[in-house]
């Protein structure tokens, strides 16, 4: 029988190293996207701090958001949100959840830990801060695949992929926000300078997809030129691929059925899959989707507070 | 430069590898020529590789005052320490017959006190220790034993002779050590054990302390819910605690973990409360339960002395086995193994003294200059003195002392801790060892195929405590052919 303490940090382990996998996803798509786009345009690194929702922290230590500043903010300094910061907050949760997890992803995880910690420095120059984000992504699917190969589909097993589907479900809706919200704008509105927006919207999109290894699966599944409605219905809505919002709340429903006291929990996923479902991307592409961005994040903030109540609450 | 053991110099200690400049003792020849056989750059890679291993692995220990990073790797000489099957055979048997005696004792102490009654030792020693629980009085644990998990502390003098150098009931630690040692060491010397030797596997152990552990649970079930209750992350001994229950597969809990609802225990889990059997606590009595002991405990359990002297769990080591781990508990065991067992000691103690007998005080008095000192009711050093490096000053301090409260003190000559060979940046060099065997006893006893070996890092040094620079190897028993 799983602990509730247990349970908790094998939530945030897997959440945590999911986390650590987008964020070197977003970091590796933005440098790549910053030497497509032509110069003049507005965006800049900046837009890489709305998204992961640390502007507060960053405006406290820098002036600029430049290009050295950002990368070293989210890559490696010691302020709780960094690469760095939240790898060591899973490894700290997986020391603590030896005695469940599998001993090899432990050391995966302690390894991949090291490997940041003693590459960060050097990684303010482009190629060897590909390298390493190549590596850290390669290394959190090996640890998954890890888990999945050696782990029993028992109770803890559960916690894992709640934890990675809930994180997975929530950061493709920040990589969404990337495209639509934040940066059309800026690209187009360098007044000195227009800019036509079109050729790099294309390039814009592209991108993104890649971010979440998506641009294949997308190109099987949609057979025309990419455009904005595409592919954010395609993150969003599509429930056959594994990054898609819609498919990772797919699969809290099915875990969820084979825990005990789900409920309370279960409502809320469905509630949360029902809107990103039914939501017409056409419209809200035109107007509203940064709003109903943010709905669907309180939504998914709603799920945790359910599951922590549920299951990891009563041991306090 | 390759290793030479005609250079290698234990000096006048007893080395348990080289008997005389360019000679190896039998069990550890074919080390000795293995070790000549490879180049000074192999041998410093092999170190290499063992240092990632361990940092691959995780294997780490706690320091309290290294602010920031509570977790280091583990201090490992490559080397392996070797002793022969038929030596171990026999110590193993002593330290089995030890345990059991001591078990017996505590449980008289706690029953009948019969070894009062006989005089054997006064009275007064045992209700004054600082490790007497009267909460336990007229307690019988299943097979009446106390202290299921033991760790004894030998050495070997300069004889070469295993001595008993203390009696650890309380919550021993090291054996994951021992555990990992080896595997570190097949990592690095994988042809060693192919080729060369026949060592004795260690591996059995938490499957030998799983079955000690359900066989005292007090329900009979098939398996009953056994778990490793720990202090928590900050604990130095965390990677243990963590360890033996993943190798068990029990559950690793915490004080906030449990709870106790009609003098029964339950766990809390996400299908909710789970009753709990057997419980292997990895912290000290006076912190188990705040209702019966110290009352500001948070890392205890309310209710869970009460469930354990009802019989509803089972608790490894039980409340008050310490009684018999102090320092002056100590200078008695021979007698009580004779008492009991009407036996004779198969490992000796070190020679001690006791103060309170007028004679062994005159003789510590005298020769205060060449004896180590240790108070009764202290652990881990504490209060202790060392003759040979004390100032005269602090020599007529401790006489003062001693002849104040004789009771309190026992004194043992420095023992001339035997030397093993370990790797240094340059050459090889002799290095103080002690050794940790593990004793495991409810029906039947176990004793682990060597122990931990712990090493004074530092030249000259009889330090080996892993948190003032110690460390550790593997060590081999191997068969003779």
């Amino acid at each position: 029988m799983l602990l509730s303490r247990v349970a908790e940090r094998v939530y945030w382990q897997a959440r945590y190293l999911e986390r650590v996998e987008n964020m070197a996803r977003l970091l590796e798509v933005f440098s790549t996207l910053m030497l497509d786009l032509p110069p003049g345009t507005k965006l800049g690194w900046r837009t890489l701090v709305q998204i992961t929702g640390s502007e507060i922290a960053f405006d406290g230590r820098y002036k600029q958001p430049t290009e050295r500043n950002v990368i070293q903010f989210l890559l490696f300094e010691n302020n709780g949100m960094s690469i760095l910061d939240i790898l060591s907050l899973a490894r700290e949760n997986a020391r603590t959840t030896r005695e469940i997890m599998p001993t090899e992803a432990f050391e995966e995880i302690n390894n991949l830990y090291f490997y940041v910690r003693d590459r960060a420095a050097k990684t303010l120059t482009r190629g060897e801060r590909h390298k390493m984000l190549d590596e850290v992504i390669a290394a959190c699917q090996q640890i998954w695949g890890m888990l999945a190969g050696t782990m029993s589909r028992d109770e803890a097993y559960s916690f894992v992929r709640l934890g990675r589907g809930l994180e997975r479900a929530d950061m493709t809706t920040r990589i969404v926000d990337v495209g639509s919200g934040n940066m059309l704008p800026s690209l187009s509105s360098t007044e000195a300078q227009p800019v036509r927006v079109e050729p790099y919207e294309n390039i814009l999109w592209m991108n993104i997809l890649r971010s979440q290894s998506a641009y294949q699966m997308y190109r099987q599944h949609v057979r025309n030129r990419i455009s904005a409605v595409d592919v954010v219905k395609f993150l969003l809505q599509n429930n056959e691929f594994p990054r898609a919002t819609a498919h990772n709340l797919t699969t809290l429903s099915k875990v969820l059925a084979r825990l005990p006291n789900n409920t309370g929990v279960a409502r809320q996923v469905n509630k949360t899959r029902q809107m990103v479902q039914r939501a017409n991307v056409n419209r809200l592409l035109k107007r509203g989707l940064l709003r109903y961005i943010d709905k669907l994040q309180i939504e998914m903030a709603a799920i945790h507070q359910k599951i922590a109540e549920t299951w990891f609450l009563p041991y306090k | 430069m390759r290793v030479n053991w005609k250079t290698y110099n234990p000096g006048n200690f007893f080395d348990e590898i080289i008997s005389s400049p360019g000679y190896a003792r039998k069990p550890a020849r074919r080390l000795a020529s293995y070790l000549h056989s490879l180049t000074h750059e192999k041998l410093q890679e092999k170190k290499t590789a063992a240092a990632l291993a361990i940092k691959t692995m995780g294997i780490s220990f706690t320091v309290y005052s290294d602010a920031g990073n509570i977790d280091r790797e583990w201090p490992f000489d490559i080397i392996p320490r070797v002793i022969a099957e038929k030596e171990w055979n026999r110590t193993s048997k002593g330290l089995k017959q030890r345990l059991r005696a001591l078990n017996l004792f505590i449980n008289d102490i706690y029953n009948k006190q019969q070894v009062f009654k006989d005089k054997l030792l006064p009275k007064e020693l045992i209700l004054n220790s600082g490790n007497f629980r009267e909460q336990c009085l007229g307690v019988q644990p299943k097979y009446k034993v106390w202290a299921h998990i033991c760790g004894t502390d030998l050495v070997k003098d300069k004889d070469g002779k295993f001595y008993v150098l203390e009696d650890n009931l309380r919550v021993p630690s090291g054996v994951s050590y021992m555990l990992e040692n080896r595997r570190v060491t097949k990592r690095v010397f994988p042809e060693l054990f192919e080729d060369s030797y026949d060592v004795r596997p260690v591996t059995e152990y938490p499957a030998q302390l799983l079955e000690t552990l359900n066989s005292i649970s007090p329900r009979r079930l098939k398996s009953p819910e056994v778990v490793v209750l720990t202090p928590g992350i900050f604990n130095s001994a965390y990677f243990e605690h963590s360890y033996l229950a993943q190798r068990m597969g029990a559950e690793l809990v915490e004080g906030g973990d449990l709870v106790v609802e009609r003098e029964k225990v339950y766990m809390r889990t996400v299908a909710g409360l789970s009753q709990v059997d057997v419980i292997y606590r990895r912290i000290d009595d006076l912190f188990l339960d705040p209702s019966v002991f110290h009352k500001g405990s948070v890392l205890g359990v309310s209710g869970l002395f009460n469930a354990w002297l009802k019989g509803n769990v089972a608790l490894a080591n039980a409340p008050g086995a310490g009684v018999a781990d102090d320092k002056v508990i100590y200078t008695y065991v021979p007698q009580i193994i004779k008492y009991y067992l009407d036996e004779d000691p198969i490992i000796p103690n070190v020679q001690s003294y006791l103060c309170v007998d007028p004679k062994q005080r005159q003789h510590v008095l005298q020769n205060l200059d060449k004896l180590v000192v240790k108070p009764a009711n202290e652990s881990g050093g504490y209060g202790m003195l060392i003759g040979p490096q004390a100032s005269k000053k602090q020599l007529a301090d401790f006489a003062a002392r001693i002849k104040a409260n004789p009771r309190n003190y026992m004194a043992q000559p420095l023992i001339a801790l035997s030397t093993v060979p370990v790797l240094g940046d340059h050459k090889v060099e002799p290095r103080h060892v002690d050794l940790r065997p593990f004793v495991l006893q409810a029906k039947d006893s176990y004793v682990t195929a060597g122990g931990l070996t712990r090493v004074a890092m530092v030249k000259g040094s009889y330090v080996v405590n892993s948190s003032q620079g110690g460390g550790s190897k593997d060590t081999w028993i191997i068969g003779d052919d």
